[in-house]
């Protein structure tokens, strides 16, 4: 197995130190609370000759994800990071990234959109960009944030997409944890060379970026975007199974936590999941076969799989730090819910809108959910969409 | 030890209560334990009250919510306990360490303590001020709070904390050596 060392560090920290590890060829950010450690740190190590990357500060977010798309077609490895009105303000870059199927890593540090303003954890940035044709991987703690942003650029690559790696603003991002961090060698190793297909600066092979592609081209394109999606699923995983032999850590398209034999589960993703284990290992002493399945990609969503752990459950409540303001159901629910139908007529399902702009989430709530499960699950009947710990 | 303890600071911006929970969390981690140290986040600015945490066990830590119920609480600041209720959600037997010239018996009148919950007290400003040459009571904190508890060894404690301002202070021995100091002495004066 492969040397680690054991530190303590924040999210932001961890991110960066992945970072620093891959030096990637450009950097273009700009900074935002809760992200801007990230972009920090990574130009001090700029600054110190740690890393040999061209860091670009530029004006705006809108403008770093610019700078990232050419430096890219140009042929080189690009990440950036940012947050929640800077994900928004790059939302246009972001679609292009995927068309033009550039493999560009971006942290997100999952923050609050305005209005009102809140600079606190939810997940209404990343949702916002879900179908920008970026693979999406949430973390639940630093450890997760630096493993998946290793795993990303290698993803990024051979899946010829780009990839936002995600944590909770605040919660994880400037939260101080016991992680393990990859020597240096082994991370380079880990990652290679990239060495991309088609780019700008072959000369040997020019190639037009960026073309207008009207009514003969233009739906094949993404009909080839949305394929490349489909089979993301089997790159990350294999890029997963390369990681958990070389440093032991084990990662798939989500995590299933004590649910194999459970009457009732959560479906979350992020810190919460880790809040949620502690509640479901307090039930399970009482007896209660309480079990939670973690969501780690959200894009390319695994809609067969999650039907699949999904089935036998009695009650499943999904847990949603965002809300679609559809007036119907929250994001992840909605995909869940989409995922079971064929499966599921019958399926008690509820929906639990929670943590929005940084709420605070308490296990006691968590715990409240199990119990409406418990309940429905007895024939009570429960509110299928609950905004929990709103003052109404 | 307990699976988990929790831990929770209250100072004003800029006395170091989140310096003071990372160096903690540092020094657990190199004795072997898992931890978490984070800060409130809120409008922070210079002498407003803040709070941070931190979360040491022998397991991994996935609990990710806020510290409601901390078995540990430390005061950086003496004028604090007028303003902020720092006993609020402590459970019996819980512990309040504050930095303050009274005594422990007049803390508990102050606070209306009348339970299980143990008071300490010791002079951080004081012993800050003679060891390093400002009232900086934040790493003085750290000696009284592993003399109150017991949570970790006192001297791979010390021994960590050296490391650590080694790397923040290479230009300025003498700031290590005052911190040193200050651990040390609030370590023997912290008074029960």
């Amino acid at each position: 197995m492969a040397k680690t060392n054991i530190v303590a560090r924040t999210g932001n920290e961890a991110m960066a130190e992945a970072m620093r590890q891959i030096n990637p060829d450009v950097v273009a950010a700009y900074p935002i609370t809760p992200a801007t450690e990230i972009v920090q740190i990574f130009a001090g190590y700029v600054a110190d000759g740690l890393v040999d990357t061209e860091f670009v500060p530029v004006e705006s977010e809108h403008s770093a994800m610019s700078a990232c798309i050419g430096a890219s077609a140009a042929g080189g490895r690009c990440m950036t990071g940012t947050s929640s009105q800077g994900l928004a303000l790059m939302a246009e870059m972001l679609y292009i990234a995927a068309g033009l199927r550039l493999p560009i890593v971006l942290a997100d540090v999952n923050r609050a959109l305005s209005s009102p303003i809140n600079i606190h954890c939810d997940h209404s940035d990343t949702m916002m960009v879900r179908d920008a044709g970026w693979i999406q991987i949430f973390s639940e703690n630093a450890q997760e944030a630096y493993d998946n942003m290793v795993q990303a650029v290698k993803i990024a690559e051979h899946a010829k997409l780009p990839v936002v790696v995600t944590t909770d603003g605040f919660i994880i991002s400037h939260g101080m944890e016991r992680i393990e961090i990859i020597d240096d060698a082994e991370v380079k190793r880990f990652v290679g060379e990239y060495k991309p297909e088609n780019y700008l600066l072959n000369l040997d092979k020019p190639i037009t970026v960026g073309a207008l592609d009207l009514q003969d081209y233009y739906f094949e394109h993404k009909r080839q975007e949305v394929e490349a999606m489909k089979k993301a699923s089997a790159v990350i995983l294999e890029v997963a199974g390369e990681f958990s032999s070389k440093f032991g850590r084990s990662y798939g398209l989500f995590e299933k936590y004590k649910l194999d034999d459970a009457d009732c589960a959560i479906v979350a993703m992020g810190s919460t999941a880790g809040t949620a284990k502690v509640v479901v290992d307090g039930l399970r002493k009482k007896g209660l076969k309480a079990g939670l399945l973690k969501l780690r990609v959200f894009r390319p969503f695994p809609k067969e799989e999650i039907a699949d752990v999904l089935k036998n459950l009695k009650a499943i409540a999904v847990m949603d730090r965002s809300d679609s303001m559809n007036a119907q159901e929250g994001p992840l629910c909605l995909e869940v819910k989409a995922a079971m139908f064929d499966a599921s007529a019958k399926k008690i399902l509820l929906n639990y809108i929670y943590g929005l702009g940084g709420r605070e989430i308490k296990l006691e709530e968590i715990e409240g959910i199990y119990n409406d499960l418990f309940e429905a699950i007895k024939g009570h009947a429960k509110d299928k969409v609950v905004y929990l710990g709103v003052r109404e | 030890m307990k699976e988990l303890t929790e831990i929770r600071w209250h100072g004003r911006g800029g006395q170091g209560a989140k310096t003071a929970a990372l160096l903690f969390a540092d020094a657990a981690l190199a004795q072997g334990l898992y931890v978490q140290a984070f800060p409130e986040y809120g409008p922070e600015r210079m002498g407003a009250p803040v709070a941070s945490f931190d979360r040491i066990s022998s397991k991994p830590i996935l609990l990710h919510s806020g510290v409601i119920n901390p078995d540990i609480v430390i005061v950086l600041d003496p004028t604090l306990i007028d303003t902020v209720d720092v006993k609020e959600g402590i459970p019996d037997g819980g512990t309040i360490i504050i930095n303050t010239e009274k005594s422990p018996a007049d803390i508990k009148k102050e606070l209306g303590i009348s339970g299980s919950i143990k008071i300490y007290t010791v002079d951080a400003s004081r012993i800050s001020k003679e060891t390093i040459g400002r009232e900086i009571p934040n790493t003085p904190m750290l000696g009284a709070l592993i003399k109150a508890t017991g949570i970790l060894d006192f001297n791979g404690m010390v021994e960590d904390t050296k490391k650590k301002l080694e790397k923040k202070f290479k230009s300025k021995p003498e700031v290590i050596e005052g911190n040193i100091k200050a651990i040390e002495r609030a370590y023997k004066e912290v008074k029960s």
